[in-house]
């Protein structure tokens, strides 16, 4: 479980990127974080896992207080939180298994993750996400010769594989296709359902968070202004997060755009791995 | 491919044994080069001179230390013969450089022996440092500014020669295909299609060889070739070391300031 | 200022429909222009009065260059065979022994450089020993390094490798800073220790440059052995130095040549390697 309480970030440039959040995220949740650009999701996020440092306030990540840890015991922290990241932050000249490794790094020595011998469990742990993502025979394909769904999948295999109590998701379908951005989408809420991960998804794609999460919070200008179920969105809502705008066309567009990939996505709905 | 089951569970391994040996055979043989070479250096060493360095180090650096400033003045004139022996070096180089680029890259040579020559004369002028031509200079010309400009002259063919060619060899083909489509002549053809795509980098590749000659002119003078280096090398031969450091000192501060103008223009072009 | 470059377009456009189009000047400022022209031929008649040219003594020259032009087609390898192998083999062994041990150093010195990895008072430091390293010439370090460590290939050793890490530390802190930031993220976020975030999401992007840089730095250093030889730092210099003394340009044509084909050499094996490990 997740507590923010009073959590505030104001850069070295003078701007206020958060504004006292109080935020409880519990195990099993999925939360999807909305709010127009510069609205301060990312920060949020990234002041989880300290990232950036917060200029007041307090985390707590299940009970321990993590604002203030350094060295070691900051480490010890960001292990339990998986990222994943909107242009995948593959390291491209790493294989897949070795990115996928990657996420085992807090838990082995230097020697260890130098030579690249990870303990037997990791490896074989490791084999279990990548076939549960769907990416086992690709073990030893460099990053940059993925394609962009691939390399998300690749993202979230190093998150799960810290055995995180908590997932960040920062724009995860941001560069990927509709279709794509569905399967990713899925993938990610199956997942935190089968481990009870608590996550946080900054989404910019309302109609697509709608579908799969659980919770919605709207951030404007730092500040916390909705926070309640999916359904709760009503175009007013949404006018308070995002400014005015004809919000009743938000759903139709999408589907319109969605139109030529019909198929593909009726597909992914129904569960099915084209 | 190195995955293999063992006992049920999967191992990963990030290349497989042969390529390991393979590559640990690699660093070995590196060592073992490294180790034979510094053999060869070690026995041709005097390693007693080693045992008194840090006295000599230090007592160097104290006889530097205050610098003598008395002489500064007189090495304004120095200074200005060393920054002109850089320009006017930079732009002989360059004015031979240009053409010679043209001959040299694969898409603009009017033939592959012409391209061979000037391939040649590039790597040449690239291979020799500009303190090697300067004193084959001064025996030939006497010492002086000019055997100075020349030397660097000669050193920056090269460098500008080359980069200049690839750049030429990596524009995009499309306009030259419009501009021969439209009729032109060949020099027609280099002066809209090829020109304005490389004069940027001509520019930047120019003022970069620029800064570099401004550090080697400094040293020139060692040999006879003219500028500051040869206040340096009486300083030196007169053990005066007080007077070298305000030589060092003068030259960092050109160095700082030229290497600041060509980042601005550098910029600038590009 | 935009105000006056559009009315000069204007007088431009009407120009150009009566006929009177002129290409467009590179610099659009006039008064630039014109000041910049100016200072030009101002540099170079001061040039000319500050530069006093001995014209008898350069015709007298012509006869030695003529000479050493002609040296390169009937080069003497053979009298002084001796002294070249025993400088060239100087010389390469000081390149590789300078190289290794100067990239050894420059690496963290380069990591320390780099301003989106290293802390602020390291980051001044290492900018600092680059500056110094960067500004003397090789040359100009050996004499020092001689001074203090007498003379032989061991100043020769120490002066290639203070270069090195000046010309290493420089580009590899560029090529850093230059590295895509996700990854540096993305790893740090794992909760990877410094060296292993160095090792996972670092070195992976900036290895391929490195080693290019390295066969890069051993080709330089090869050169720079030919001159630092000149004030007994060792290497193939001295041999060189003393042949052109003594007006021997066979021989001088000789190690020139010799120069140039393992210049060559270095740069068609540093292709292959560089397509090998891209």
């Amino acid at each position: 479980m997740l507590e923010l309480k009073g959590l505030a970030k104001r850069y070295a440039t003078g701007d206020l990127a958060l504004d006292n959040v109080d935020l409880i995220v519990p195990a099993g949740q999925v939360l999807a974080l909305i709010g127009p650009s510069g609205a301060g999701k990312s920060t949020l996020i990234r002041c989880v896992n300290r990232l950036v440092e917060p200029t007041s306030g307090t985390i707590k990540l299940d009970g321990d207080d993590i604002t203030k840890v350094r060295g070691n015991r900051l480490r010890q922290a960001r292990r339990q939180i998986g990222m994943i990241f909107q242009n995948y932050a593959l390291v491209e000249r790493l294989s897949v298994m070795e990115n996928v490794l990657s996420g085992r790094l807090a838990y082995v020595g230097f020697w260890r993750s130098y030579f690249r011998k990870f303990p037997q469990s990791d490896i074989a742990q490791a084999f279990k996400i990548l076939e549960r993502v769907g990416l086992e025979t690709m073990i030893d394909k460099r990053g940059d010769a993925l394609s962009g769904g691939q390399k998300q999948r690749v993202g979230i295999a190093r998150a799960l594989m810290q055995n995180p109590k908590l997932l960040l998701v920062d724009e995860p379908t941001a560069s990927l296709d509709p279709k794509t951005s569905r399967q990713i989408m899925r993938l990610i809420c199956e997942l935190c359902a089968e481990q009870n991960l608590a996550t946080i998804i900054n989404i910019h794609d309302v109609a697509l968070a709608q579908q799969f999460v659980h919770r919605v919070v709207g951030l404007r200008a730092g500040a916390i202004v909705y926070d309640g179920p999916p359904e709760g969105l009503t175009p007013e809502i949404l006018t308070t997060i995002y400014g005015e705008e004809d919000w009743t066309t938000t759903h139709k567009d999408n589907d319109e755009e969605d139109k030529p990939d019909n198929k593909g996505v009726e597909a992914a709905l129904l569960g099915g791995h084209p | 491919m190195p995955t293999t089951t063992e006992n049920n569970q999967p191992i990963w391994m990030r290349r497989t044994p042969a390529r390991q040996y393979a590559i640990w055979f690699m660093w070995f043989l590196g060592v073992m080069l490294f180790l034979l070479c510094f053999k060869v250096v070690s026995d041709n060493t005097i390693w007693e001179f080693l045992t008194d360095a840090h006295v000599q180090a230090a007592s160097l650096i104290g006889r530097m230390v205050p610098p003598d400033w008395s002489i500064t003045g007189s090495l304004m004139l120095p200074l200005w013969d060393t920054i002109n022996i850089a320009t006017v070096g930079t732009a002989l180089g360059v004015f031979i450089a240009f053409p010679l680029a043209f001959l040299a890259a694969r898409n603009t040579t009017p033939h592959p022996a012409l391209r061979a020559f000037a391939l040649s004369v590039i790597v040449s002028s690239r291979s020799i440092n500009a303190l090697i031509w300067a004193i084959l200079l001064v025996t030939m010309i006497g010492p002086g500014l000019l055997a100075g400009m020349i030397a660097i002259a000669l050193r920056s063919i090269g460098f500008v020669g080359k980069l200049l060619y690839e750049a030429i060899e990596e524009i995009q083909p499309t306009p030259v295909e419009a501009i021969t489509s439209t009729g032109a002549g060949r020099m027609q053809v280099l002066a809209f299609s090829v020109l304005p795509q490389i004069m940027p980098a001509f520019a930047g590749i120019t003022v970069y060889r620029w800064d570099i000659n401004i550090r080697e002119s400094t040293t020139l003078g060692l040999v006879g070739a003219g500028g500051i280096g040869l206040q340096m090398n009486a300083a030196i031969n007169n053990l005066a070391w007080a007077q070298v450091a305000t030589v060092f000192v003068l030259i960092f501060g050109t160095v700082i300031v030229s290497e600041w103008v060509s980042a601005k223009v550098r910029h600038a072009v590009i | 200022m935009s105000a006056s470059n559009a009315q000069v377009d204007l007088a431009r456009v009407a120009a150009a429909k009566g006929g009177n189009w002129r290409p467009l000047p590179l610099i659009s400022n006039r008064n630039l222009r014109w000041g910049l022209n100016l200072a030009v031929l101002i540099y170079i008649v001061l040039v000319y009065y500050s530069v006093d040219i001995n014209w008898a003594r350069v015709a007298q020259g012509m006869d030695r260059a003529i000479n050493f032009v002609s040296s390169f087609f009937t080069p003497d390898f053979v009298t002084r065979g001796g002294e070249i192998a025993v400088g060239l083999r100087e010389s390469l062994t000081m390149t590789f022994v300078a190289t290794v041990i100067g990239i050894a150093l420059a690496i963290p010195v380069g990591l320390g450089a780099a301003r989106n990895i290293a802390p602020r008072p390291v980051y001044f430091f290492c900018r600092t020993i680059i500056a110094l390293s960067r500004t003397f010439q090789e040359i100009i370090i050996a004499i020092l390094f001689v001074a203090m460590f007498g003379f032989g290939p061991l100043a020769g050793v120490f002066t290639l490798a203070f270069a090195t890490i000046g010309f290493m530390a420089k580009l590899l802190a560029e090529d850093i800073e230059d590295a895509q930031n996700e990854p540096l993220e993305a790893i740090r976020a794992t909760g990877a220790g410094w060296l292993q975030w160095i090792n996972y999401a670092v070195q992976p992007q900036v290895m391929p440059r490195l080693i290019g840089l390295s066969l890069y730095r051993l080709d330089i250093n090869f050169r720079e052995s030919a001159v630092i030889g000149i004030v007994g730092a060792g290497g193939i210099g001295a041999t060189l130095n003393t042949s052109i003394n003594r007006y021997d340009y066979d021989t001088s044509a000789a190690v020139l040549l010799t120069i140039i084909g393992i210049v060559l050499m270095s740069e068609y094996l540093s292709g292959y390697v560089r397509k090998w490990t891209a």
